[in-house]
């Protein structure tokens, strides 16, 4: 089982503690996890086991206590804030429940959203066209090319997610982290969403990694994680998909 | 880019914040227009105060005045002679102004100016403001046949204002000398003959006109006619002599006098301009000699033309004078050598030359005890720094009034802020960096600022440019006089535009806009990504 190959993400003994006032609620104590380039993984747990916590930490929206996550063998937890929006930028693509579109831009400005946080003004001038037809092409993919300049309020929730995972791989980065990207779908919308990240995975080669807490979810993935009480729940470790 | 892009959209979308830069908008088109308006008053009051006092004064501190200008301009030139275009000798004393409205005498306090005719045009704008166009060009103290000006000439409107003027000069002269002869016969025809035995006097000539016939019919002694003698109340009474003291006032003049349009008209409320005398008419002038102490003599003058420079405290004290004859008559002429004390010089400098230097130059040449020099700054001093203290109290209250616009944006940036939690959380996901999320409200408090300031700039300058139609146009609509001419003197409202002033006012303006939008732009920049996606 252990491969000499550096897994693509890389997470060890890692720790993360909120505080409130007095209390203190330890929500991750200690989480080692590894996904290998072009796995899928889903991490399911009840609500508060930490599975959002580790999926933004992942992310590097939020910090650690202690403990490292490596992405290609290099550290980047405690990086300086630059390369970390760097890194958010270009190597990592979000998912969310929410969708988390901007209200003010249409379907395709929003999928362009993340390179025109990456580029200039004056860059994007140049780099404007190709950047257009990658984000036009994704849309396509996603069945969406005839919605191109609708606001998001103007789309369904399928429609909204999918602008979303557009967004979050127009920018082609090493690993898509979906939060609980089927909860505010209904079953057939979700187990839509739910298809195309396979065919996402298996097509592309994408590293996906699924936070979810419905099982059913969950075994649409190469493997699940079960994340208990801020720790890896070691007794689950099956892979489904290719097990069975 | 994205933040452009989002100023752009949230500028499109937010129209709520739009409504917080209406306070900026008023207030900078307020700031133009105060400041087009203010600067248009104090232009036209300091062109009229430098129209009548010449870029430099040179001044004794004794009223008897200083011998020999000649000199004084001699050393004046040794001294600055490079920046000095123009000099010319006046005498200036206090006096009172005498003249018969129907019968009563009005008194007027005035400020007796002799001038030299020929050169004080030359340093100053004094000419302009005469009401008949040939003595405009050159005055002279001939009082002229008639063409006096109804219009008023520095004003644009055609309307004649001044009516009384149409037959004023030598017609109106005769007219009235016919009118008292009528009236005296009258009297005489009335009158009792033991009344009889005082007879009529008919007008003689003024005392210096008699002087003149004196030094006309004596060659030889100018020095013994002209020399006062303290002791005596009249100087010229034993040089009387009987002929030449008779005149025939409908074809003859005393010498002549322009007073200031104020002593002599008020404007009623339709804006014409009634005349209590006019030129033709005589007016008695009480002065100090030059003795010590100075005894006041009276003489009798005639007007032949009016000065009006518009501002209100030459325009009620000034009576103009050829300086040879208030020489004469105030005993100033030294009987040995006939040359005439003088008690300021008027210098006129070339363009571009600073005033203040040239003044300390003479300051050094000429003792302070004895002279002092002034520029027509200082001589006005105390006026023009409440003009500029006003503008500047102004211009900061009204400045304010944009501070208080900045908190408006400032509240509703932390609205729109706390509103756009998510989309903030958002853009860090995506690798928006915190300076670049805080870029972006300060570009749309920078968007705003200019959105503002430019709507306040257009509607500033529009009032500014207009401001004598909507003038006009509230008169119209409200009936009442808005901007009463006989108040100010101006028939317009000046207003002068400084692209300085102006760009000043829009860089604070912006100024403002943008440093209300530093703290929440500091507040979305620091928003923690996961609580601020968790937000709803």
């Amino acid at each position: 089982m252990t491969e000499p190959r550096v897994p693509l993400v890389g997470v060890r003994d890692l720790r993360k503690r909120y505080r409130s006032g007095d209390t203190t609620l330890e929500v991750l104590r200690g989480v080692d996890f590894e996904l290998a380039q072009g796995e899928f993984v889903s991490i399911v747990g009840q609500s508060g086991s930490g599975k959002s916590t580790l999926l933004h930490l992942m992310g590097l929206l939020d910090a650690a206590d202690s403990g490292e996550i490596r992405l290609d063998g290099v550290r980047v937890d405690g990086v300086s804030a630059s390369r970390r929006d760097r890194l958010r930028n270009t190597a990592i693509g979000m998912v969310f429940q929410a969708y988390h579109l901007l209200p003010e831009l249409d379907a395709l400005e929003n999928v362009l959203a993340p390179l025109l946080v990456r580029h200039g003004i004056f860059e994007w001038m140049k780099v404007r066209r190709p950047m257009r037809d990658r984000a036009r092409a994704l849309l396509d993919r996603f069945g969406l090319g005839g919605r191109l300049h609708h606001k998001p309020r103007q789309l369904s929730g399928g429609e909204m997610q999918r602008v979303a995972i557009a967004r979050a791989l127009v920018t082609r980065p090493r690993v898509l982290l979906a939060d609980e990207p089927t909860g505010n779908l209904d079953e057939s919308t979700g187990a839509e969403i739910l298809d195309t990240l396979c065919e996402l995975n298996r097509a592309d080669g994408l590293s996906i990694v699924l936070v979810t807490h419905d099982a059913a979810v969950a075994k649409r993935a190469d493997r699940i994680v079960r994340l208990a009480a801020g720790r890896v729940d070691d007794a689950c470790h099956a892979s489904p998909r290719k097990a069975g | 880019m994205y933040k452009l892009l989002l100023c752009w959209r949230y500028l499109r979308t937010r129209w709520i914040a739009l409504a917080s830069v209406v306070s900026v908008t008023l207030g900078v088109a307020t700031m133009i227009v105060v400041n087009a308006v203010m600067a248009g008053f104090s232009h036209e009051m300091q062109t009229r105060i430098h129209g009548i006092l010449s870029d430099l004064v040179f001044e004794s501190h004794s009223l008897s005045g200083f011998q020999d200008p000649q000199w004084h301009m001699e050393e004046m030139r040794r001294a600055a002679g490079d920046d000095i275009v123009g000099m010319t000798p006046t005498v200036a004393v206090p006096a009172m102004l005498n003249f018969q409205v129907r019968g009563q005498w009005v008194t007027r306090q005035i400020m007796f100016i002799g001038i030299d005719e020929a050169t004080h045009a030359q340093v100053s704008d004094f000419g302009r403001y005469l009401q008949h166009p040939a003595n405009r060009t050159q005055l002279s103290f001939d009082l002229r046949d008639g063409g006096y000006d109804t219009v008023d000439s520095q004003s644009e409107s055609a309307a004649p204002t001044r009516p009384a003027l149409e037959g004023a000069g030598w017609s109106h002269r005769r007219m009235r000398i016919e009118r008292e002869r009528v009236w005296r016969e009258r009297l005489e025809a009335e009158r009792t003959p033991t009344e009889a035995a005082e007879p009529a006097v008919g007008p003689t000539r003024s005392v210096d006109q008699q002087v003149d016939a004196v030094l006309a019919a004596t060659t030889e002694a100018p020095v013994e006619a002209a020399q006062p003698t303290p002791r005596r109340a009249d100087p010229f009474q034993q040089a009387r002599p009987e002929e030449g003291v008779r005149m025939d006032p409908a074809n003859e003049q005393f010498t002549g006098v322009v007073p200031g349009i104020g002593l002599a008209s008020f404007r009623d409320s339709s804006g014409i301009d009634r005349f209590l005398v006019l030129p033709g008419d005589d007016v008695k002038v009480t002065f100090p000699t030059s003795g010590t102490p100075p005894k006041a003599v009276s003489d009798t003058f005639t007007i032949v033309d009016f000065y009006e420079s518009k501002m209100s405290e030459y325009d009620s004290n000034f009576v103009f004078v050829p300086i040879t004859a208030l020489q004469r008559m105030r005993g100033m002429i030294d009987p040995q050598t006939g040359i005439g004390s003088v008690n300021s010089i008027q210098i006129k400098l070339r363009d571009g030359a600073d005033l203040e230097v040239v003044r300390d130059k003479l300051r050094k040449v000429f003792p302070a005890d004895l002279y002092a020099v002034a520029t027509w700054r200082d001589k006005q001093g105390p006026l023009l720094a409440a003009v500029d203290m006003e503008m500047s109290v102004l211009n900061i209250l009204l400045f304010l009034i944009i501070a208080v616009a900045g908190f408006g944006i400032l509240a509703i940036f932390f609205m729109i802020v706390v509103e756009k939690t998510r989309d903030i959380g958002i853009l860090k996901a995506l690798g928006a960096s915190a300076g670049g999320i805080g870029g972006i409200f300060l570009g749309y408090g920078l968007f705003l600022g200019i959105v503002g300031a430019g709507a306040g700039l257009a509607l500033g300058l529009s009032i500014a440019w207009n401001i004598n139609t909507i003038r006009a146009g509230v008169e119209w609509c409200t009936g009442e006089r808005v901007f009463d001419p006989s108040i100010y003197y101006f028939y317009r409202i000046p207003s002068i535009v400084h692209p300085l002033t102006v760009l000043w006012i829009m860089v604070g303006a912006v100024g403002i806009a943008v440093g209300s939008s530093v703290l929440p732009a500091l507040r979305a920049a620091r928003l923690h990504p996961v609580e601020a996606l968790r937000h709803d």
